[in-house]
């Protein structure tokens, strides 16, 4: 069993009286594309920069292939950080800075000149040489960045959202060139975000961050398909919410009734009992319209949004979900009106009981 | 800021588009003004340097061109030694309240920390305490010490000053700079010394000019705390340049003085040149 | 962006930038501070000297006449000047904002060089303008203006000149860096509401420079109040303000004990004026 890249064990970070990362720990495999997913203050950022070693943890253990580092300063560890703002040195050619981390360790000059342009042949921006940081566009600051923490060829990298600053072309061909890249060199990579689709398109496992605690760590479909709270599944992508009271349990089938009104076919991950107050949570696109129908409900609004059609419909007294249609046949799909009722069904399995 | 004293002469060149077309209040009369304004601010200045090169001894009438009083000067050998005097004061006190204002200003711009609060405070006393309060608090406290006045005591009580004004122009230019970089060389294997020296000390070196700068004008611009620490034998340029003008007119001192114009002017340009390099 | 000194070495490090300033500052300035506090409560001894017991007889030595009167000239003095400054220097920084980026750092930089230059030799420059065979009176008498030269060196007259000279630049310097501010925009809305000329600065220009005004009227004031030179070499011995009399106590009259209560006395008036300006400070951000 290989050793996990980064390991982080019990680790608590506290600022004052802010608890800013509260006892998480976390394996990392080696060579995984691996995402820290939260909003703004989860504190997926400082769990980055304690593994770089930019802060010092209050409590617990970071472990870098099996070492530990809790004695080890930032400019010890095996480990390169992409900055958020790139964090190029100004005053220094490109050239310069993508050399500053192998001058730094004493590598002999001939093969620094070498590894320089092969690093930032990599990034496709070799003729950058010689020019200084503000000459380059954003997109070209954040592959200078890439190659400058790269050249060092770290155990593992960690990216503090690269791709932030970028406009959202840019974003989405950078998205897809990082991955490429991460295959090819085969370094793990650590990456925070607040971007679930980015997390979604490149990550390998995502470790979903809120309040300092880690909520559920997954493959991609596996967050997006089984989330484990309503947290994980109200952040990543869009789900309607229905709270219920379970009215029948056979094995991992269950009935809730929501509202008292109409009752709802879900599966449940954990066991729950009849009576039981429970959350269902179903995804827009797993809605099918028409026909007879799990559950009728009547087309308050429809929203014509190009690839899509968006039917707010309203399912009980008090209940509203949205539905959401691929725009195959546009046609059909602009013959449903507001106010006409219409039926909904969905594969029980795609209806997720949430206990918390 | 707050200026308090003469000894405020940060430099503070603030330039803001205004780029709409100018609304006329006042019109002609206001740049007419103007004119007047930078005359009276300018005339005695010109005046006295015009006179520097006057032939006669008598300072209102005009007897010609001549550089005698110039060439006096440069034999008069009293005026040879405050000039050296000046230069020791002047170097020392800048080199040494430059090293310990950058230090200050580095642990205030990056860190928090217990009892920052009143520093800040207390590096901010000097700037708003008059001179004269300055000049007796330290020939008090030298009385007490058994201290014999002097160099020593001079080049003490102008660092006393320059920390706070050097730390003032330093801090501002360290407020620019983002720590981020400092991370970033931490990060590429460079330690707290290296990442110094290599990132923030070459960015931060204009800042750390104009302070140098700004410390050795005020520090040559003193007379009031130079002449109640100074001793014998420690007479600087502006305090015997004091002694002339309280005892007359002469043209010589309209020579000297148009020599520290001169030199004034130079550091004005140095700072501007500083100040553009360091955008 | 702070951080906390969080390892050891960290610590270490803080603590090196820390010491030099620390140890200069209070050997230097705080102590000294506090040696003329306790001397401000002391006895003089004759001739030179200080002594036990404390008392406040320094303090109370204010009351005699003759202080009251240098005081209450000093205090006139600065206030007068710090007037001629703002009116001086408030049209002058309008017109200066006003002006094209260009030609605006160009009149900067002319304010800066005469305030980089030396004070003993700016004043003498004004000596040497103002005194009884001065070039003023040469061309005053010459043009018939006047038949006698004007006897203005060592009056009080001449001392206001002296400070405003030297200090209406610290006027216009913030003053500018307010109008700078002000948008061009609020005086053409000002007009479009019907605003005369008059009313767009009574309305408008004036509260939106206060805050200029407040700064730059404590910039003069202060050093004004606690002058020494000018009045020293302007002014006379029958013009002296605080300043000349605190360095007297030191000097001549070796009264070190009424000159350290003199010295606190000026540094209160002072620190109540910094306080009253940053007071207008915060209430400007808060508007």
């Amino acid at each position: 069993m290989p050793q996990p890249a980064v390991q982080l064990i019990n680790v608590t970070k506290q600022f004052g009286q802010v608890v800013a990362v509260d006892n998480i720990s976390l394996d990392i495999e080696d060579g995984e594309f691996f995402s820290l997913l939260g909003p703004s203050g989860c504190g997926k950022t400082t769990t980055l920069r304690m593994i770089a070693g930019l802060e010092v943890t209050t409590m617990g253990q970071i472990l870098i292939h099996g070492k530990p580092m809790h004695q080890t300063p930032s400019f010890k560890r095996p480990v390169n950080t992409v900055f958020q703002n790139y964090a190029l040195f100004p005053h220094m050619t490109i050239e310069k800075n993508v050399a500053f981390g192998l001058e730094m360790r004493g590598v002999p000059k001939e093969e620094i000149g070498a590894q320089v342009r092969e690093a930032l042949e990599m990034v496709q921006l070799p003729q950058m040489a010689k020019r200084r940081p503000r000459q380059l566009s954003g997109g070209q600051q954040q592959r200078i960045a890439l190659a400058r923490a790269l050249v060092n060829r770290p155990e593992v990298l960690l990216l503090d959202e690269p791709l932030g600053a970028l406009d959202l072309k840019l974003r989405k061909a950078m998205q897809l060139e990082l991955k490429a890249l991460q295959s090819q060199v085969g370094i793990t990579f650590v990456y925070v975000t607040h971007d679930q689709e980015e997390a979604l398109t490149m990550s390998d496992r995502i470790a979903v961050m809120d309040q300092g605690l880690i909520l559920q760590v997954g493959a991609p479909r596996e967050i997006y398909e089984r989330p484990s709270c309503r947290f994980v599944a109200d952040f990543i992508g869009e789900t309607n919410f229905m709270d219920g009271r379970v009215t029948g349990v056979d094995g991992s089938n269950v009935t809730v009734e929501v509202d008292g009104e109409v009752a709802i076919l879900a599966t449940s991950e954990t066991p729950v009992s009849v009576g039981q107050e429970v959350t269902v949570a179903i995804r827009p696109e797993k809605f099918v319209l028409g026909g007879v129908g799990r559950v009728r409900g009547r087309i308050r609004e429809v929203i014509y949004i190009g690839t899509d059609w968006r039917y707010i419909i309203q399912l009980t007294s008090r209940s509203e979900v949205v539905a959401r249609q691929q725009n195959l046949d546009p046609v059909h799909s602009a013959s449903l009106r507001p106010g006409e009722e219409i039926g909904l069904s969905w594969e029980p399995y795609q209806a997720m009981v949430l206990t918390e | 800021m707050i200026t308090g004293t003469k000894r405020e002469k940060a430099p503070r060149i603030i330039s803001r588009a205004v780029t709409t077309p100018m609304i006329r209040i006042g019109g002609w009369s206001l740049s007419v003004y103007a004119l007047l304004f930078y005359l009276f601010l300018y005339g005695p200045i010109i005046i006295l340097i015009v006179y520097s090169f006057n032939d006669s001894r008598f300072p209102t009438q005009w007897a010609g061109f001549s550089l005698r009083w110039y060439e006096r000067l440069f034999n008069n050998r009293a005026m040879g030694a405050a000039l050296r005097n000046s230069l020791i004061v002047t170097t020392s006190s800048t080199l040494i309240s430059t090293v310990i204002g950058t230090m200050i200003s580095v642990a205030m711009e990056r860190y928090r920390f217990k009892g920052k609060t009143p520093l800040d405070a207390m590096l901010f006393l000097p700037i708003i305490i008059p001179d004269i309060a300055m000049a007796i608090m330290l020939v008090a406290f030298f009385g007490l010490a058994h201290m014999r006045l002097g160099f020593v005591t001079i080049i003490i009580s102008h660092v006393a000053f320059n920390i706070s004004f050097v730390a003032i122009v330093v801090r501002a230019r360290l407020a620019a700079i983002d720590p981020r970089l400092e991370e970033a060389a931490a990060d590429l294997y460079a330690n707290e010394w290296q990442a110094f020296w290599r990132i923030t000390f070459p960015l931060l070196l204009p800042g750390i000019l104009g302070g140098a700068l700004l410390a050795f004008t005020l520090s040559l611009d003193d007379y009031v705390i130079t002449f109640f620490t100074s001793g014998p034998g420690s007479t600087t340029l502006p305090l015997r340049i004091y002694g002339m003008v309280k005892t007359g007119i002469t043209p010589e001192v309209n020579a000297i003085s148009s020599l520290m114009l001169l030199a004034s002017l130079g550091l004005v340009v140095l700072s501007l040149w500083l100040q553009g390099k360091g955008e | 962006m702070l951080r906390e000194a969080q390892t050891r070495r960290e610590r270490l490090v803080l603590r090196v930038l820390l010491v030099p300033t620390l140890f200069w500052l209070i050997i230097f300035f705080m102590v000294p501070l506090l040696v003329i506090f306790v001397y401000s409560f002391m006895t003089r001894q004759v001739p030179v000297g200080i002594d036990f017991p404390l008392h406040l007889g320094n303090y109370i030595r204010f009351a005699d006449i003759l202080y009251i009167k240098i005081f209450w000239r000093s205090f006139v003095i600065a206030l007068l000047t710090t007037a001629i400054c703002l009116l001086m220097g408030y049209p002058l920084a309008f017109w200066m904002s006003r002006q094209p980026a260009k030609v605006r750092n160009t009149l900067l930089l002319l304010l800066m060089i005469p305030f980089w230059t030396n004070f003993v030799v700016r004043t003498y420059a004004l000596k040497f303008f103002l005194f009884r065979q001065g070039i003023m009176n040469n061309v005053l008498t010459g043009i018939g203006l006047i038949d006698e030269p004007l006897l203005v060196m060592y009056t009080p007259t001449a001392v206001v000149i002296g400070l405003v000279y030297g200090w209406v630049v610290e006027m216009i310097l913030p003053l500018y860096a307010c109008m700078a501010d002000l948008d061009n925009s609020l005086l053409e809305a000002a007009q479009d509401l019907y605003a005369s000329r008059f009313k767009v600065f009574w309305r408008v220009i004036l509260p939106l420079t206060l805050p200029g005004i407040a700064a730059g009227s404590i910039l003069v004031f202060v050093p004004a109040l606690g002058a020494y030179i000018t009045p020293d070499l302007l002014g006379g011995s029958k013009t002296a303000m605080i300043g000349n009399i605190i360095a007297d106590q030191f000097g001549a009259s070796a009264d070190w004990a009424f000159g350290s209560a003199l010295s606190f006395v000026l540094m209160a008036i002072m620190l109540v004026g910094t306080l009253l300006y940053f007071r207008i400070l915060r209430g400007d951000s808060s508007v």
